[in-house]
C-alpha cells in the first residue's frame, strides 16, 4: 500500500484526487495482482453477508450458544417501531441492526469481521440502516467498505485491533472510527473531513478495557456494538459539520497504543478482571463451567 | 506491515464469535493439517495466554479441530468439528500450557498420520482472523498463510536455496518473502516461501527431486 498512516493517505487522495475508497481498491488490486472487479466482487458478497446477518438478527429467535444472550436486536426494533426512541429513528435502527450481527457472531452464525467479530455489528449497523435510509445501491456501500478498510488497515499497522493485545478500544473503537470515516464519505465529505471523524471518534473509546463475562463475546461486547453504531453516526455528523479532531487522528491511533500497551493483562480479553470479576460475572462463568462438566 | 490486505480488516467471512479465537484458529488448524497433507490420526493441540484461559467459551477448540479437518473459516460444520474428527477417528486431545513473551492467542499443534508422520506448528492469531506462524516442527518461521506457502525441510548445503529459488523462477512464480532457519551448521533446515501466485504441482515436485531436500508441502489457506 502506498499509505502508512492517514496523514499520507490523505495527502495521495489530494494528489490524484480521488477518495480513500479510490486509493483503497487501486492499492489492494496493485498488492493482490486482481483486477479491481474482482476485488469489488469478492467485497459484495461480504456486503451481502453482512445484510444477511442483519435480516437473520431481527427475524429470527437468536440465543447464544451459551444461553446467555439474545433477542435484545428484536426488542430494540419493536421499541423503535413504537415511535419514540431517546435517540430518533435513524440512531434506533443503527443500533438495533448493531445488536443483530453481533447476536448472530454469539450464535455461532455467519459474520464478516469487521474488524473483528467482537465488532462485527458496529459497520453493518450503520451501512445497512444508512443504505436503507438514503436508498443507496449496494455498489455504494462496497465502495465504502473500502473506505472503512483502509482506515482500519492503518489503525492495524500503527496500533491494534484485537482485544486481546490493545482491550476493548482496539475493537470496538477501532470499528467505530472505521464505520464514522467511511459513513462520511458515504455522504459526500473530503478524505480530510472522513479521517477527523477518525480522530473523533477514537478519542471517545481511548482506554475501554476487554473485560469479557466468563471470556465470551457476548457481555458486554453485544450492546458495545449497539452503542458503537450510534457513536459512528455521531462521530460523522461532527465532522460533517466541520468539527475538526484537534488532536490529529494519526497521534490518537499512537496513544491506543500506548493505552493498550499500558493495560494490564487482566483487561485484555482474558476475563480476569473488569466486568467478567464482579459477583455477578464469576457467579456466570461458575455456572458455565458446571454446566460444561 | 503486520497487516498487507484490505481483506485482512474487513473480513474474513466467518463463523462467530471471535475472530482471532474462532477465525484464526481455523487458519492455524488447517495450516498444521496441509502442512501434514493428509487427515491426522491424532492431533494435540495446546492453547497459550488468552486462548488457554478463554478458549471453551470461545468454541476456538472447535475452530482448530475444523481447521485440522481443512473446513474454511465461514464453514457452518465448525459448529459439531469435535464430532466430526470422532466419526473420522481422529483421536484429539486438548491441554493449555505456559509459554512466557509468546502471543497472548498462541496455539501449538502436533498432528500425527496414520502412517506415523508427525508435524508441530506453532501460530499466534493477532486480530481480525490474522495468523502469524511462528514454528514450524521446532524451526523458528514467520509466515502469515495469506499468500500460498511452500514449506521445505532440507539439509544445510551450500546451492540448496539457488536451487529453489530457480525453480521459482524458471516456473515465472515470484517470491514474496522467503525464511531459512537450521538446527546448526550443515544440519537440518527449513525453508519457507511464501509466493505471489499459486504453486503449479510441477514446480513442487521439481523442488521435492533436489538435492539435499527431504520434504516438500504446500499451503493455501486462500482457497
Amino acid at each position: 500500500m502506498r499509505f502508512k498512516n492517514l496523514r499520507e493517505l490523505v495527502e495521495l487522495c489530494g494528489r490524484e484526487s480521488q477518495t480513500i475508497s479510490g486509493i483503497m481498491i487501486q492499492d489492494q488490486a496493485a498488492e493482490s495482482g486482481q483486477s479491481e472487479a474482482e476485488i469489488l466482487a469478492a467485497m459484495n458478497e461480504y456486503y451481502q453477508i453482512m445484510k444477511s446477518a442483519v435480516h437473520k438478527g431481527l427475524t429470527e429467535d437468536i440465543v447464544s450458544t451459551s444461553g446467555l444472550t439474545g433477542g435484545d436486536a428484536k426488542r430494540v426494533e419493536a421499541y423503535r417501531g413504537g415511535g419514540e426512541a431517546s435517540v430518533g429513528d435513524i440512531a434506533c435502527q443503527a443500533m438495533a441492526y448493531a445488536l443483530a450481527v453481533s447476536e448472530v457472531n454469539a450464535s455461532m452464525g455467519r459474520i464478516v469481521a469487521t474488524p473483528t467479530a467482537g465488532s462485527c455489528g458496529i459497520i453493518p449497523g450503520v451501512f445497512v440502516s444508512s443504505q436503507e435510509r438514503f436508498g443507496w445501491e449496494d455498489e455504494h456501500l462496497v465502495r465504502g467498505l473500502f473506505s472503512a478498510g483502509a482506515i482500519g488497515y492503518v489503525i492495524a499497522n500503527n496500533s491494534f485491533i484485537s482485544g486481546a493485545e490493545g482491550g476493548c478500544q482496539a475493537e470496538i473503537g477501532s470499528a467505530i472510527g472505521m464505520a464514522a470515516g467511511a459513513m462520511v464519505e458515504l455522504r459526500g465529505g473530503t478524505p480530510e473531513q472522513a479521517v477527523h471523524a477518525v480522530g473523533l471518534a477514537l478519542k471517545n473509546t481511548l482506554g475501554l478495557i476487554c473485560d469479557p463475562v466468563g471470556g465470551l463475546v457476548e457481555i458486554p461486547c453485544i450492546v458495545r456494538n449497539g452503542f458503537g453504531a450510534v457513536n459512528a453516526l455521531a462521530a460523522a455528523d461532527m465532522a460533517l459539520a466541520g468539527v475538526r479532531s484537534a488532536i490529529p487522528s494519526d497521534e490518537v491511533i499512537d496513544v491506543m497504543l500506548e493505552v493498550g500497551s499500558a493495560m494490564p493483562s487482566r483487561h485484555r480479553e482474558t476475563a480476569q478482571g473488569g466486568l467478567a470479576q464482579t459477583p455477578t460475572g464469576r457467579k456466570i462463568m461458575k455456572e458455565l463451567r458446571s454446566r460444561k462438566k | 506491515m503486520r497487516f498487507k490486505n484490505v481483506f485482512s480488516i474487513i473480513g474474513p467471512a466467518m463463523i462467530g464469535p471471535s475472530s482471532s479465537h474462532t477465525a484464526g484458529a481455523v487458519r492455524i488448524g488447517r495450516f498444521a493439517r496441509q502442512l501434514l497433507g493428509d487427515l491426522p490420526a491424532q492431533a494435540a493441540i495446546c492453547f497459550y495466554g488468552s486462548f488457554a484461559e478463554t478458549y471453551s467459551g470461545h468454541g476456538t477448540d472447535l475452530a482448530v479441530v475444523g481447521g485440522i479437518l481443512d473446513y474454511l473459516t465461514d464453514d457452518e460444520r465448525i459448529r459439531h468439528s469435535l464430532q466430526d474428527a470422532a466419526e473420522q477417528g481422529i483421536k484429539v486431545t486438548f491441554s493449555t500450557g505456559v509459554q512466557p513473551g509468546a502471543h497472548p492467542n498462541t496455539v501449538k499443534i502436533k498432528l500425527t498420520g496414520a502412517d506415523g508422520r508427525h508435524t508441530e506448528v506453532t501460530g499466534a492469531s493477532i486480530g481480525g482472523g490474522t495468523i502469524v506462524i511462528r514454528s514450524i516442527d521446532g524451526f523458528e518461521v514467520k509466515c502469515s498463510g495469506e499468500l500460498p506457502t511452500l514449506v521445505v525441510s532440507h539439509t544445510d548445503r551450500q546451492g540448496v536455496l539457488a536451487g529453489i529459488t530457480a525453480l521459482f523462477s524458471r516456473e515465472y512464480v515470484n517470491i514474496g518473502y522467503i525464511i531459512t532457519d537450521r538446527k546448526g551448521r550443515t544440519g537440518e533446515a527449513l525453508t519457507v516461501v511464501e509466493a505471489d501466485s499459486s504453486i503449479p504441482p510441477e514446480l513442487m515436485e521439481a523442488i521435492s527431486f533436489l538435492e539435499h531436500v527431504s520434504q516438500v508441502a504446500y499451503i493455501d489457506l486462500t482457497r
